[in-house]
């Protein structure tokens, strides 16, 4: 099941964090902004970091999942850098049909509705509905 | 490497992307150039506002083909020259224009568009030819601004035009620069 979703911006700032499940601590809203930034550079980071050995390999993505004993991060980086992470228990050992799908959702509810600004938070009450069924459904 | 771009965007179009009546859409547009001729009275203003449209709507488009297709980063420009036509122009228009007419450095192509549909029912004044007016610069808006989220600086035009007069219709891509891949942190 999928705990809680995070959406950060191009240049690292939170743009959407929502949870879907008891079982997770509400963060505060300056909590949730540090975890964005600091994701962020550590994805960036990670994909330095990369060693790929040839020229013609392409770069590397970055962090996709982060495991602890308890939960799973899943990382989604879109081409245009927009990044979605969802928490989800150990069981979802892959959730980038779901990603992909909230992707769509941001392009349909978020980038095609004329008075969202880009790289803003996105306050939509059609987005929170559609991704609680996405979530849900799930 | 040509083929499966023409298949991605086929399949998308098929299966992933509404549709809206072509008139409608054809006609909104037609007035929404009229209404900006008669706001501004100067078709090389005109130009520049149709293009500053399409670029808003070129770096939202972008996202959407990228999140109705699985496709990869590209090779390189040449492969980006397939996907702007086989799949972005087939998305959203249903055409797939050619590429053509590379310059030497490969930074520089031609995209022939021989049935624009924002043409269709369109007969320009010959005072609008005579001036300048690209009708359908909206697209080259378009393009720089989807390119400009991949990273992609470039600088796009009409060169010829249909309506104009001229036998086919082409916007002219030159990419000016790669943008630094990531937005460095700040140092303060």
């Amino acid at each position: 099941m999928i705990h809680a979703l995070f959406i950060i911006n191009r240049s690292g700032g939170l743009i959407y964090h929502k949870n879907f499940s008891q079982h997770i601590v509400q963060l505060s809203s300056n909590e949730a902004l540090i975890f964005a930034g600091t994701f962020h550079g550590i994805h960036a980071l990670a994909s330095k970091i990369s060693p790929a050995p040839k020229r013609d390999t392409p770069r590397d993505t970055g962090i996709q999942t982060i495991d602890t004993k308890n939960f799973r991060m899943h990382c989604f980086q879109t081409p245009t850098g927009i990044k979605f992470i969802a928490v989800t228990d150990l069981m979802q050992t892959q959730l980038t049909g779901a990603l992909g799908k909230m992707y769509m959702l941001y392009c349909d509810y978020a980038l095609k509705n004329p008075f969202y600004n880009l790289e803003m938070p996105i306050r939509s009450e059609m987005f929170d509905t559609k991704l609680l069924q996405l979530v849900q459904a799930h | 490497m040509e083929k499966q771009y023409k298949t991605i965007g086929e399949d998308a179009w098929k299966n992933n992307v509404e549709k809206v009546n072509a008139e409608l859409f054809i006609f909104t547009y037609g007035s929404l150039v009229v209404q900006l001729v008669k706001d501004y009275e100067d078709y090389a203003a005109v130009n520049k506002q149709l293009d500053k449209m399409g670029y808003n709507i070129g770096v939202r488009l972008v996202d959407d083909i990228m999140a109705r297709t699985s496709l990869e980063r590209c090779s390189g420009f040449t492969a980006t020259a397939e996907v702007i036509s086989k799949v972005g122009f087939k998305l959203f228009l249903n055409v797939a224009p050619s590429v053509a007419s590379w310059s030497a450095d490969g930074k520089e192509f031609s995209l022939i568009v021989d049935d624009n549909p924002l043409n269709d029912f369109c007969e320009l004044p010959p005072k609008a030819v005579q001036d300048g007016l690209w009708y359908s610069n909206v697209l080259c808006g378009v393009i720089r601004g989807a390119l400009e989220m991949m990273q992609m600086q470039t600088e796009v035009e009409f060169v010829r035009d249909v309506l104009r007069g001229d036998d086919t219709s082409e916007i002219r891509v030159r990419l000016l620069r790669m943008l630094d891949e990531e937005v460095p942190a700040s140092d303060d």
